[in-house]
């Protein structure tokens, strides 16, 4: 009898093993990472799978395990548990291969300071065995992309913050990888620079290429990524789209605005659970924002013969998700952002 | 899986350019180690020069004998004194964020030291060259044939080599620049106890010992013997020889070990 169940389970390994192995469209497949730097748990246990040609965000706080995981992802360094395969390379067995489908633009500045952008550049395409033609073509190319031509024969140390990522992108462009991690694309970007990055983002996956991204920005996570995970103390505790992350937590309504001060009143009669804002003649039920209970609101506003003026569903936003999810409460945000208006008052 | 031979040899030629325009750009570090054996070199012909000579002829001075015995001696200096910039530059190497993109990019790993290594030995000998050039100038006249000075060539590259991987490891074990100058300084000081600037006959019996089969000594001595025809001895080629090999394999692995290692977070 245990032998047969010993059996049985060794059995479903393979089985898993080879689905994962055969899994088609996917370009990160991971399962099960663990890191440890001494008695710190940096990661424990996540799991990954990002269909080609979309924009993943691993979204969490600063020491969530973000960089940790894309360290692990791009080779650069090794799990302690866990396997992944990356454009359908094993990340271990065949390092190499992953390598020659990724590209990586970590958090901190990857460009040789010494050297000009040019070089920069044209180091790369050595580096990924293009021709010296070819090489100098793609340099022009990017450099005319990025809006760097003018700042190319400079030393890449004199470069600003957002004129060093934007090198650091376009070197991580110059071998075509299939795959992009970006660590923190935009932290410490002016506003101008930051939405210059997302537009570069974009533009990346309209041409096909997976893109892998950490950010503690929600907005950024919101703007450009297919699907989120919340990292969180080395876990995933939440993953999906960002309507689908935004449902999860409590704080959505339906509201209800009115001009006719005698249909908020019938309205409010009717309607169980609402909150009264008598000055601006509008009503707030709580909703999950789903078809049910719209209808259901629907339903009873037809019951009680009201029409409101304007009908609104408003859904929380990843800030809600965020501090509903990741070890804080949303209390101490929602303190701030009060205190804010109140001084701005 | 490992890149195909042409792809290696390819991105050591690329490793090695980036070294060479990075010296062509900065060449301060370089000079600046230069400027040590350059000053010793003046300082022990003209203040001490006839002091010194003295105590090799026997008695009388003569400050060009001592020329003859001091430049070998300065130009191993000359070869150390650069290893320490190899260290140093290695250190400041490892600290860049583009290291990180190195080691994520399907590349030979081993030509990021290469690289440092090969560009190292061809800044020392431009630097080998210069301060010939100053011991000529100061009356330095070697009676070298030109096989002998080939061979000179050659031991000085083979000494720079091994010193250069020594110093590589030293670079990528340093947290950074002023960690690897120091921990390289053991190193530049091994020239001052050996027969680089008197015989080891002059120093006391207990050091003689480690003075003469230290591994500067024997290179140095067969380096006097190529230049001035000076008697070699068998020992003393065969132990600059093994020297030579033996720490340029420690260097080499102790620094492939250290670089495949995973990098400080």
């Amino acid at each position: 009898m245990t032998t047969k169940q010993t059996k049985q389970t060794t059995q479903t390994t393979q089985t898993t093993q080879t689905t994962q192995r055969n899994e088609p469209g996917l370009a990160i497949a991971a399962t099960g990472l663990h890191k440890a730097y001494g008695d710190k748990k940096v990661l424990d246990g996540i799991d990954l799978h990002v269909p080609t040609g979309t924009v993943f965000s691993l979204l969490g706080p600063n020491g969530a395990g973000k960089t940790t995981a894309v360290n692990i992802l791009s080779t650069l360094v090794p799990a302690d548990a866990g396997q992944a395969r990356i454009a359908g390379h094993d990340l271990v067995a065949e390092a190499q291969s992953v390598r020659a489908a990724i590209g990586v633009t970590g958090q901190f500045s990857a460009v040789d300071g010494l050297i000009t952008g040019e070089e920069n550049m044209l180091l790369m395409a050595d580096l990924n065995h293009l021709s010296k033609q070819e090489g100098r073509r793609v340099t022009a190319d990017l450099l005319e992309r990025f809006d760097l031509v003018d700042a190319a024969r400079k030393p890449a140390s004199t470069y600003s913050g957002g004129m060093k990522r934007r090198l650091d992108i376009a070197m991580t462009l110059v071998g075509g990888p299939r795959i992009i991690f970006l660590d923190e694309p935009t932290t410490g970007l002016d506003p101008r620079s930051r939405h210059t990055m997302w537009q570069i983002i974009r533009e990346l996956v309209s041409g096909g290429t997976t893109v892998f991204l950490t950010t503690q920005y929600l907005e950024e996570a919101d703007q450009l990524a297919d699907r989120i995970a919340v990292l969180d103390g080395g876990r995933i505790v939440a993953e999906g789209s960002a309507e689908e992350l935004k449902r999860l937590v409590p704080g959505g309504h339906v509201r209800l605005r009115f001009s006719d001060p005698v249909a908020y009143e019938r309205a409010a009669t009717a309607l169980r659970e609402t909150t009264r804002d008598d000055d601006a003649l509008t009503l707030q039920i709580p909703s999950d924002g789903s078809q049910r209970e719209l209808r259901a609101v629907l339903d009873w506003l037809d019951a009680a013969g009201v029409e409101a003026d304007e009908l609104s569903v408003h859904t929380p936003d990843l800030d809600d998700v965020f501090f509903a999810l990741t070890a804080g409460t949303a209390a101490p945000a929602t303190t701030a952002a009060t205190a804010t208006k109140e001084t701005a008052r | 899986m490992s890149a195909p031979a042409s792809h290696a040899l390819r991105d050591n030629l690329t490793m090695l350019r980036r070294n060479l325009l990075h010296a062509r750009r900065y060449p301060s570090l370089t000079l600046n180690l230069l400027l040590t054996p350059v000053i010793l070199l003046l300082l022990f012909v003209y203040v001490f020069g006839n002091v010194m000579s003295a105590g090799l002829t026997g008695g009388h001075a003569d400050r060009s004998e001592y020329v003859a015995y001091l430049v070998p001696g300065i130009l191993m200096l000359t070869v150390a004194m650069t290893s320490l910039g190899t260290a140093v530059s290695v250190a400041t190497d490892m600290t860049e964020g583009i290291m990180a993109r190195f080691r994520t990019m399907a590349i030979s790993r081993a030509s990021v030291l290469i690289g440092h290594v090969v560009g190292s030995v061809i800044q020392t000998l431009m630097a080998l060259v210069l301060v010939l050039g100053i011991g000529l100038a100061i009356g330095f006249r070697p009676d070298a044939t030109p096989l002998e000075w080939l061979a000179a060539a050659g031991l000085m590259a083979l000494v720079s080599l091994a010193l250069t991987w020594l110093a590589v490891g030293i670079g990528l074990i340093s947290p950074n620049a002023e960690g690897a100058s120091n921990i390289g300084t053991p190193l530049v000081m091994l020239p001052f106890l050996s027969s680089a600037f008197v015989p080891v006959d002059a120093m006391p019996g207990w050091f003689r010992w480690f003075a003469e089969y230290q591994p500067f000594s024997p290179a140095i001595e067969t380096l006097r013997g190529l230049l001035l025809g000076t008697e070699i001895g068998t020992t003393n080629a065969v132990l600059a020889v093994a020297w030579c090999a033996g720490m340029t394999l420690v260097g080499y692995f102790w620094s492939k070990a250290r670089f495949s290692r995973e990098p400080r977070r």
